[in-house]
């Protein structure tokens, strides 16, 4: 199947902003952990 | 050893950037993907490094929680990909120019070479206060010097000018089980130093076995790795000759106490084997045995330091 180049673009640019906002909440996720382990003192 | 070559001139050093394909008013019509993004942090170098820093961080006197060990672990990777990332960025001229690397999305026009640049700093960045904020601060000051070696020792310095390059810049790959070990012990220790030699002096023979075999790439685009500037036959000797340094390098973990004699013993059928292919190579005039000794040589470092894991855990 051939897409046209606008929408080839476009969901390329959709792809990225849900792979930023999975970073993003994976950075959330991440420095909670390490504040939860931080200020318990375990770490 | 062969001493530093004299400097190549200066008009070779760097060439002008490939052009950006379906660049309309400084905007690139293509879009780069999450897959080019994750292709300039180079994923497979990338995996030995992770896995040297976690045997680094596992022999390591000292205990580390495990969320902040993964958070290392993770820092190293980040790391690694970000100074592969700046690397790509700084090269993109070479690439463009080598079958081998020709493909990669800086030098095919996938990506804006703003973009690789912008991507590896800010990943190198917050890699380095990552670390810095969550484990320690020299775990986060070796992270940030082997990046630093990485991108601007070996990268922007060595690189062009040199056959030595992979010799001095190797130590940039030889500093992840010492940020590992720095990590969970907060300091670095006589046996952080023996798992960077072991690096250190693997990466010679290493990347020669490629270069034996890419030599006329190599030239091509005017990078001087040995086989270029000194030939096949002086190579080879040289690669010979780190492989026998390699042998009782790899196996100082047991006399420094941080493996035991089944460790010891594995790692010397290893180096021998190791020694074994070097051998061959110098007796080959074809390229058929630098290949197969590249392919080993990946495989050897990845046994050293599973065995040194599964010594220190007791597991065997």
């Amino acid at each position: 199947m051939v897409r046209d180049p606008e929408s080839e673009r476009e969901r390329t640019i959709r792809v990225r902003n849900r792979a930023v906002m999975a970073v993003l909440l994976a950075l959330v996720a991440l420095f909670y952990a390490i504040a939860i382990v931080r200020i318990g003192g375990w770490g | 050893m062969t001493e530093l070559s004299e400097a190549v001139p200066a008009a070779l050093l760097r060439r002008p950037a490939p052009p950006i394909a379906g660049l309309v008013d400084g905007t690139a019509a293509h879009v780069a993907r999450v897959g080019d993004y994750v292709e300039i942090l180079k994923p497979r170098v990338m995996s030995l490094v992770v896995f040297t820093g976690i045997v680094g961080l596992a022999v390591a006197p000292g205990h580390l929680h495990p969320v902040l060990a993964a958070v290392a672990v993770l820092c190293i990777a980040v790391g690694a990909g970000a100074a592969g990332a700046i690397n790509m960025w700084y090269d993109r001229d070479l690439d463009a120019l080598m079958r081998r690397t020709a493909a990669r999305p800086l030098p095919a026009g996938r990506m804006m070479p703003g973009e690789a640049l912008g991507f590896g700093v800010v990943l190198a960045t917050g890699a380095v206060l990552v670390m810095g904020l969550a484990v320690n601060l020299v775990a986060a000051g070796l992270l940030a010097l082997t990046i630093g070696f990485y991108v601007f020792v070996y990268t922007m310095w060595l690189k062009r000018r040199t056959p030595q390059n992979i010799v001095i810049g190797g130590a940039a790959g030889a500093f992840p089980p010492m940020i590992g070990w720095a990590a969970a012990s907060g300091q670095i220790g006589w046996g952080a130093i023996a798992l960077f030699a072991i690096i250190f002096f693997w990466t010679p023979p290493h990347f020669w076995a490629l270069a034996l075999y890419r030599a006329e790439e190599y030239a091509k685009a005017g990078v001087p790795m040995l086989p270029v500037v000194a030939g096949a036959r002086e190579t080879k000797r040289q690669m010979l000759l780190y492989a026998l340094v390699l042998m009782p390098v790899a196996a100082a973990p047991w006399p420094l106490g941080l493996a035991g004699p089944f460790y010891g013993a594995a790692s010397l059928a290893l180096s021998a084997i190791f020694v074994g292919a070097a051998l061959r190579v110098c007796r080959d005039e074809t390229d058929k045995s630098a290949r197969r000794m590249f392919a080993f040589s990946l495989l050897y470092l990845f046994l050293i330091f599973f065995m040194l894991l599964i010594d220190h855990m007791g597991w065997h």
